[in-house]
């Protein structure tokens, strides 16, 4: 642990904006979102939640994969060589939700276009004191602290921050910068106080333990509940493009008027809409609204784990928050727990 | 020899294709046509009988289709079988020898055909369905030694719409595969088996305990050839059958291939029944 005093903090910031882009939460119409920084002043560290996850800087809503020339067949891939990006003041659900796409990006087939942004790109995270909306449940998911993998940590602790570095990226951004100080046996003091405070400031929002999750998901594949969801969801999408770990795509080219030059793009998908599953003689093997909705909540609360080793959710609360038909996670899971105690053995 | 995905490749992208020129292409029927396809020199295609490729039209995009040659005969050179029904096929129908495609694979999964060694097997294809299993059975022909008693089951809509026909024509011939062929609807002439695919498998009397049999088709055949498999006591897990979905990324990312935890493009196309039999995105 090293200690970084609140009045450095800007100085130290300003410092890796020579030779690094820094992103970072900032203020816009009332809302807050992640962001390049053209100043320490813009930076905000004590925000509730951003619109958009991070993710946007690693899966960009819409990224070139390759251009071609389609007479003479020549392609050249686009692999986009980012400059060296730190991201500022992550919380710890976020960092989770990049663990876990660093997981699958990098498993089986490498996608080289995440992995060309985000090995230049180092995270600064920040620990949550307090809970950032209602509909968050970071603590029923375990995703209030920092996962394994981090580069940067922070902690409040009053005028001055705990800073824990994770990996040698993340000790690139601290060692002999000059802004960072030794703790003393106070600070320790002062960093085990303010972690044993902030647990009572959150609650435990899912009645039934993280463990139990994928078990309460696979009792509840033919439940009542997703058909009364479904009626109400409106397929619009909106849960996936604000969720840290969504990443389904789809794949268009774009050709001139010559039809010669062009390129393959990707953009943005989700398995809430309406042809998502939809095969090219027309049958379409996930049809109803009730079963995209159900596919989602597997794929957060089972499927991820099953295949990657962690949780597809984070519980950051941002589907819920987006929500027009206000069908948010925690609502659904304990409903699901509830009918499940109901009727013990059956499906709920 | 290289494969075709670049995805050791730092610099490169495993989204990107490697062209693959038409050398020949036939039209079986309105909606069918054949492809021979030839790979640069020093390209394999390395797939397994199953296994699909995504094929590109540059400035159109890209789609998953089988892979209906046999591997041991591919040499560079491998076959597929279009139907045209969606915009990337009708582009490609267009397209004459000569033209380069674009081509990434081979992905996915297909016949365990190890496993199949010593076994009976019944090949049963509706439709389109016969291209994949091309794949395999020319293979299983190939070294036909190796294997018991072997029969294809195969059901288009008219006499019109068979494909392969030289490949039907002289695996009828051959003596050691029982070839059994029945359409929905016969036109003038036809004095062959008329009916769904399923009135042809008691024509089967293959001993349940030692079959294998191997299942593709379009979706609403599968519930009732299963139906009549499973009735004549073959083993659900003896039971295999290919997938066609929405495979935009054949690299397990995109997500639209997903059927409950399984990613077609990944551990499919080819499942077996006992994989898949509770999943009801599969069957549906």
């Amino acid at each position: 642990m090293r200690i970084l005093p609140k009045h450095l903090l800007n100085a130290w910031v300003e410092r890796l904006r020579i030779d690094h882009r820094v992103v970072a939460p900032r203020e816009s119409h009332g809302q807050y979102i992640f962001d390049e920084i053209t100043s320490a002043d813009e930076l905000v560290l004590d925000y509730h939640s951003s619109v958009l996850p991070p993710k946007k800087y690693f899966l960009p809503p819409r990224e070139d994969l390759f251009t071609f020339n389609a007479k003479t067949m020549e392609m050249s891939p686009v692999i986009e060589e980012i400059e060296p990006t730190v991201i500022m003041a992550l919380h710890t659900c976020d960092l989770h939700a990049i663990q876990l796409l660093d997981r699958i990006q990098g498993t089986g087939h490498v996608d080289q276009h995440y992995q060309a942004r985000r090995r230049k790109t180092a995270l600064v995270s920040i620990e949550c004191m307090r809970p950032c909306m209602d509909q968050a449940f970071c603590k029923s998911l375990g995703t209030l602290s920092v996962p394994e993998q981090f580069d940067v940590h922070l902690t409040d602790l009053g005028d001055r921050y705990a800073v824990d570095v994770g990996s040698d990226q993340g000790e690139a951004l601290i060692r002999g910068m000059g802004f960072f100080w030794k703790p003393s046996d106070a600070d320790y003091e002062r960093f085990n106080d303010v972690m044993a405070g902030k647990w009572p400031n959150f609650d435990y929002r899912l009645d039934c333990d993280v463990t139990d999750l994928p078990n309460l998901l696979g009792a509840s594949h033919d439940s009542a509940l997703w058909d009364e969801i479904g009626e109400r969801c409106l397929s619009c999408g909106q849960c996936t493009k604000v969720c840290p770990t969504c990443y389904c795509f789809d794949v268009v080219d774009e050709i001139d008027l010559k039809l010669e030059k062009g390129k393959r793009v990707r953009v943005w998908d989700s398995c809430l809409l309406e042809k998502f599953a939809v095969v090219a003689g027309g049958h379409d093997f996930r049809s109803s609204r009730a079963n995209r909705l159900r596919h989602r909540f597997m794929r957060k609360g089972k499927y991820q784990l099953e295949s990657y080793g962690l949780l597809g959710c984070v519980g950051c609360g941002r589907c819920a928050l987006s929500c027009p038909a206000h069908i948010t996670p925690i609502a659904t899971l304990n409903t699901l727990n509830e009918r499940r105690q109901a009727s013990p053995g059956e499906s709920a | 020899m290289t494969t075709l995905l670049r995805e050791t490749l730092d610099h490169s992208s495993i989204y990107m294709p490697t062209p693959a020129r038409i050398v020949a292409v036939e039209q079986f029927t309105e909606l069918e046509k054949w492809f021979h396809l030839e790979l640069p020199s020093g390209f394999t295609i390395a797939h397994q009988p199953g296994q699909f490729v995504e094929v590109s039209v540059l400035g159109i995009g890209e789609a998953p289709i089988s892979i209906c040659s046999s591997p041991a005969r591919s040499n560079g050179a491998f076959e597929l079988c279009v139907r045209r029904v969606g915009k990337l096929t009708e582009a490609l129908h267009r397209l004459e020898p000569g033209s380069m495609i674009g081509v990434r694979g081979p992905f996915g999964h297909g016949f365990p055909i190890d496993r199949f060694q010593g076994k009976d097997i019944v090949f049963v294809a509706g439709g389109l369905g016969l291209a994949p299993l091309r794949s395999l059975i020319t293979e299983v022909l190939d070294e036909r030694g190796k294997y018991g008693r072997v029969a294809l089951l195969y059901g288009a809509r008219t006499p019109n719409d068979f494909l392969f026909p030289d490949d039907l024509k002289a695996w009828a011939a051959r003596g050691d595969i029982e070839c059994h062929v029945t359409v929905d609807r016969p036109t003038d002439g036809w004095d062959g088996h008329v009916g769904v695919i399923t009135t042809l498998l008691p024509k089967i009397d293959f001993p349940a305990r030692n079959t294998i049999a191997t299942v593709v088709g379009p979706p609403v055949m599968y519930k009732f050839v299963l139906q009549d498999l499973l009735a004549k006591g073959i083993a659900e897990g003896n039971i295999w059958l290919s997938f066609e979905r929405q495979m935009k990324c054949g690299v397990g990312k995109c997500g639209h291939c997903q059927m409950h935890h399984i990613y077609t493009c990944q551990t499919g196309p080819v499942l077996s029944y006992a994989e898949v039999k509770d999943l009801e995105e599969a069957l549906s």
